[in-house]
């Protein structure tokens, strides 16, 4: 099969990326050091090629209806144009289809960013509910997307965007600025801040030069794991999938219940979950003895087994930190994980490890 | 491309041996393997003074991406472990066939090294695995 590749391939290639199948795409997962991209984003500014991911425009005087029947977070609370919102979209049976970052421009005029693997199947999805609705559901595979985090992404990235878009300094997170061909919004997927920018594709090339020579260093997807593992972020396809829901997944506050009468996709089979009770949820684990948690990884707790989602060295910690799931019923601070054939002491924590450079777990 | 250097003796499981003057041998694990496991986070030695047997497990070098065995090159008795690594398992990836060391072995049976591959054997191996 052949591999897809971004615009910024050339790029990787000559700056002697290891690369790899990611959903299809070949893409970067080191430029050297997982490590040092890790820390390079946790201590200065990293930048990600995350043009696999895709973006989708809908728009029409149907958006907002649609949108509002089709996510499970409630595209209302963006009020004023620039508001981002993050969002599970769900199946009937509230099964996870995907996650994705919806970007309010206007009125009729929204814009999603969803995962790569899936981005096939969302806008099928997409289109099968939208079915006779006024709105245009339109992939915008020409665009490229750049992260650019850390505590410095922002000074170092300002002085390279179109000059109208330089007021993405005074940006507050989850919240964005365009023009006809760039978005740059302050979101990102590693608990620094920083900036995601969506530009023509033809120009991706000369901006991520730009950045390198504004000392921005190129960091793969290896360490984009462990950063959204540290921040606690859940990835799709790992710590959730169609077999599990929102309220299994750590991501119940994405869930807008009110108004009661939104009747969006999912909607029946959640309350229905929510009512019996969610059987499992998705909590942080830190293992501070040597080892390294991984996904697949057993736990037992006194009220059944639980799985490690996701799991992998820290490197801002220093030890091995997860998130699993695990029956909603246990209550137990300390649970046992079997390692390579031993079982170490795991402790619960809230699935939020690190946060701008500093430990959050006490 | 992965080094190589021409004066060690390697093993099927991307282990290299050097025969030290003293006739003990000191083992790691090669540039290919290091590079193949990404940066290492933790890595766990044997016990000085323990006696292993050829292609017995007696080492764990673990990265960020998995846990992966090591393997006695050849049986004896373990006579020193490299204690920097506890502290500095980058050290590996840095310097696998110098600083990166993992143990050193007082083999038992020294015609067990002879059966090890040379240079040009191993570099063919690697080469035709990728």
């Amino acid at each position: 099969m052949n591999l897809k590749i971004t615009p910024l391939h050339a790029a990787h290639q000559r700056a002697g990326a290891r690369l790899v199948d990611f959903a299809g795409w070949e893409m970067p997962l080191h430029y050297g050091s997982q490590l040092e991209e890790h820390k390079t984003v946790r201590a200065a500014a990293g930048m990600f090629d995350v043009s696999h991911m895709r973006v989708v425009d809908v728009r029409g005087p149907g958006a907002r209806s649609f949108l509002r029947h089709l996510l499970a977070n409630d595209v209302a609370k963006l009020q004023t144009p620039g508001r981002a919102l993050y969002s599970c979209m769900l199946n009937a049976a509230g099964g996870v289809l995907d996650d994705l970052i919806v970007y309010f421009r206007g009125e009729e005029d929204y814009r999603l960013v969803v995962n790569a693997a899936t981005a096939e199947s969302d806008v099928a999805h997409m289109r099968t509910v939208a079915a006779t609705r006024a709105v245009t559901i339109a992939p915008r595979p020409e665009l490229a997307l750049i992260a650019v985090q850390g505590p410095e992404a922002v000074e170092r990235t300002l002085p390279l965007l179109p000059e109208a878009l330089r007021t993405a300094a005074e940006l507050k997170p989850f919240h964005a600025v365009w023009n006809d061909a760039w978005l740059v919004a302050r979101t990102g997927y590693t608990g620094e801040d920083g900036f995601e920018i969506m530009l023509p594709a033809e120009q991706a090339e000369s901006f991520w030069e730009g950045l390198r020579a504004a000392g921005v260093r190129p960091a793969g997807l290896g360490a984009r794991d462990t950063l959204r593992l540290e921040a606690g972020m859940n990835l799709y396809g790992t710590d959730m999938d169609t077999t599990t829901t929102p309220l299994a997944s750590n991501l119940g506050w994405t869930v807008a219940w009110e108004p009661s009468d939104r009747d969006f996709v999912g909607r029946a089979a959640l309350e229905r979950q929510r009512a019996a009770g969610v059987p499992e949820k998705l909590v942080g684990l830190v293992l501070t003895e040597r080892g390294v948690l991984r996904g697949g990884t057993r736990v037992q707790t006194a009220a059944g087994e639980g799985v490690v989602t996701s799991g992998s060295f820290s490197p801002t910690l220093g030890v091995s930190v997860a998130l699993a799931r695990i029956p909603s019923a246990s209550t137990a601070e300390i649970l046992t994980a079997e390692l390579r054939g031993k079982a170490l002491p795991v402790r619960v924590v809230k699935p939020v490890f690190v946060r701008h450079g500093r430990s959050k777990i006490s | 491309m992965s080094d190589t250097p021409q004066h060690l003796k390697y093993s099927k499981s991307h282990e290299w041996v050097r025969v030290e003057p003293d006739g003990s041998v000191t083992v790691g694990i090669t540039d290919h393997a290091q590079s193949l496991l990404g940066d290492l986070v933790f890595v766990e030695t044997p016990e000085s003074g323990s006696a292993v047997d050829a292609g017995q497990s007696c080492a764990t070098v673990e990265s960020v991406k998995a846990a992966s065995d090591v393997y006695a090159p050849v049986s004896g008795e373990v006579v020193a472990v490299n204690e920097e690594l506890a502290d500095s398992p980058e050290r590996v990836n840095e310097s696998p066939f110098d600083e990166g060391w993992l143990f050193r072995i007082q083999p038992s049976d020294p015609g067990q090294i002879e059966a090890l591959m040379d240079a040009d054997a191993y570099a063919e191996m690697v080469a035709s695995e990728s």
